[in-house]
């Protein structure tokens, strides 16, 4: 990871008392895409409005590109550093495409026009059209028009392919991929499509009831964590398995553990038995979601 | 561009599924010497992944001499993989006649992928203990 773009330290944030955030690390490097996984309520949102300064925080710090957002010389500066699309896409429904565009784009220095061209044709966004009056596909476009025509060097998403038919989420995930190669554009974006972050996302942080559970590299993570299944010649004898071994389960005469490290341990110990065979196998991202995010 | 397909949700690092596709191109012959890889946000773009998993991917083939990366120009597969690739041909006509044979034995797939793992796992010790 090169410079750390986003920094959280012990972030906490209470609603009516109840720790929505509580106490929270995060770190997402320059150049990453960044994967922000949690189930419903575990604090996805709330983390992402005190990143931008839409919430003050009951404790911790944030910082972004090195410095505190949330106090004094915080803010606006940061802010035009940094493209942002909402999770429920409001926008001032009576203005047109057009209108809305020549409204954000005075707020930024350095819009590219070219972008904005790209957007509006890839999208197939009528510039005449009353946002009213936008599908649900075309206004995802547009807020992504808006975030990403500044050339932001953060890019935070809410949730953005939520609800998006297959076309047009196809399409997101093909322009989010595309802008750190081009344009060297950080992206961090919350999902519970577990199946698109682990497609576009050389990273995650999963987060549950208000705090980081895990946090690294997707590709590391999935060397790390393996299913060792062993068969054995007769009933298996009892193991005291070298740390790491989880959920080990017992069907017959054999076993399944799943390792989250120490893998090469695991099965050299399992080889040593006698009449074993030993299989391993890879484990999905869902795999790993659910190991750290039990259901209580 | 050359049809390479992913399987996000297979467990597997995209990075490795990248390299053994291109590997498996290469011993083919539908990737050959002096050719080039796809630009890294195109390739990106394409297989709809991380950009970064896709330099991944190249460094990794780089440093195992299959691809050589040029600054600025891109990923070229080296001549010397031709031989590779030779041995790869060769190789799997005896893996071929292997596999027919241990089948008229009457072994299982699983059965022919154990005896297989085992017979590395054991030249892999015979390895380390010789160190």
């Amino acid at each position: 990871m090169g410079d750390v773009l986003i920094e959280v330290r012990a972030l906490r944030k209470l609603f009516d008392g109840f720790a929505a955030v509580d106490g929270l690390d995060l770190r997402v490097g320059a150049g990453s895409v960044c994967g922000f996984l949690g189930r419903n309520g575990a604090g996805k949102s709330t983390t992402i409005r005190l990143l931008l300064g839409f919430l003050r925080n009951d404790g911790g710090e944030v910082r972004l590109f090195g410095q505190n957002v949330l106090g004094p010389g915080g803010g606006v500066e940061i802010r035009r550093r940094i493209g942002y699309v909402s999770e429920n896409k409001h926008l001032y429904p009576y203005m047109t495409v057009r209108q809305i565009i020549r409204f954000t784009r005075p707020f930024f220095t350095g819009w590219r026009d070219d972008l904005e061209r790209r957007y509006l044709e890839l999208f197939q966004l009528p510039p005449d059209r009353k946002i009213s009056a936008l599908s649900k596909g075309m206004r995802t476009g547009l807020m992504l028009l808006l975030a990403i025509a500044h050339n932001p060097e953060l890019l935070i998403l809410d949730e953005p392919t939520e609800g998006l038919d297959p076309v047009i989420t196809d399409l997101v995930l093909r322009e989010l991929v595309g802008l750190p190669a081009s344009e060297g554009t950080t992206i961090f974006f919350s999902s519970h499509q577990l199946s698109e972050v682990e497609q576009i996302a050389d990273h995650i942080a999963i987060i549950d009831r208000g705090h980081a559970v895990l946090a690294g590299a997707v590709d590391d993570m999935k060397l790390q964590y393996q299913r060792v299944r062993i068969v054995f010649p007769g009933d298996p004898p009892p193991i005291t398995w070298a740390d790491g071994a989880e959920r080990v389960r017992r069907e017959g005469r054999s076993v399944s553990i799943l390792a989250t490290r120490n893998v090469e341990v695991i099965v050299d110990q399992a080889r040593a038995l006698a009449g074993t065979s030993v299989e391993r196998h890879p484990v999905t991202l869902k795999e790993i979601f659910l190991e750290h995010v039990g259901t209580n | 561009m050359i049809f390479f397909r992913l399987n996000p949700s297979s467990g597997v690092p995209l990075y490795l599924q990248l390299m053994e596709q291109v590997k498996h191109a290469v011993e083919t012959g539908a990737l050959r010497a002096g050719e080039q890889l796809p630009p890294i946000r195109a390739m990106a773009q394409e297989l709809v992944m991380n950009s970064n998993t896709v330099v991944r991917a190249y460094r990794e083939l780089e440093h195992e001499g299959i691809v050589e990366l040029r600054q600025g120009l891109g990923a070229f597969i080296r001549d010397s993989v031709e031989e590779r690739a030779k041995l790869m041909r060769k190789a799997q006509v005896i893996v071929q006649s292997a596999v027919e044979r241990l089948q008229t034995l009457g072994a299982t797939p699983q059965e022919m992928r154990r005896l297989f793992e085992n017979e590395l796992a054991a030249l892999q010790v015979g390895s380390l203990e010789g160190k």
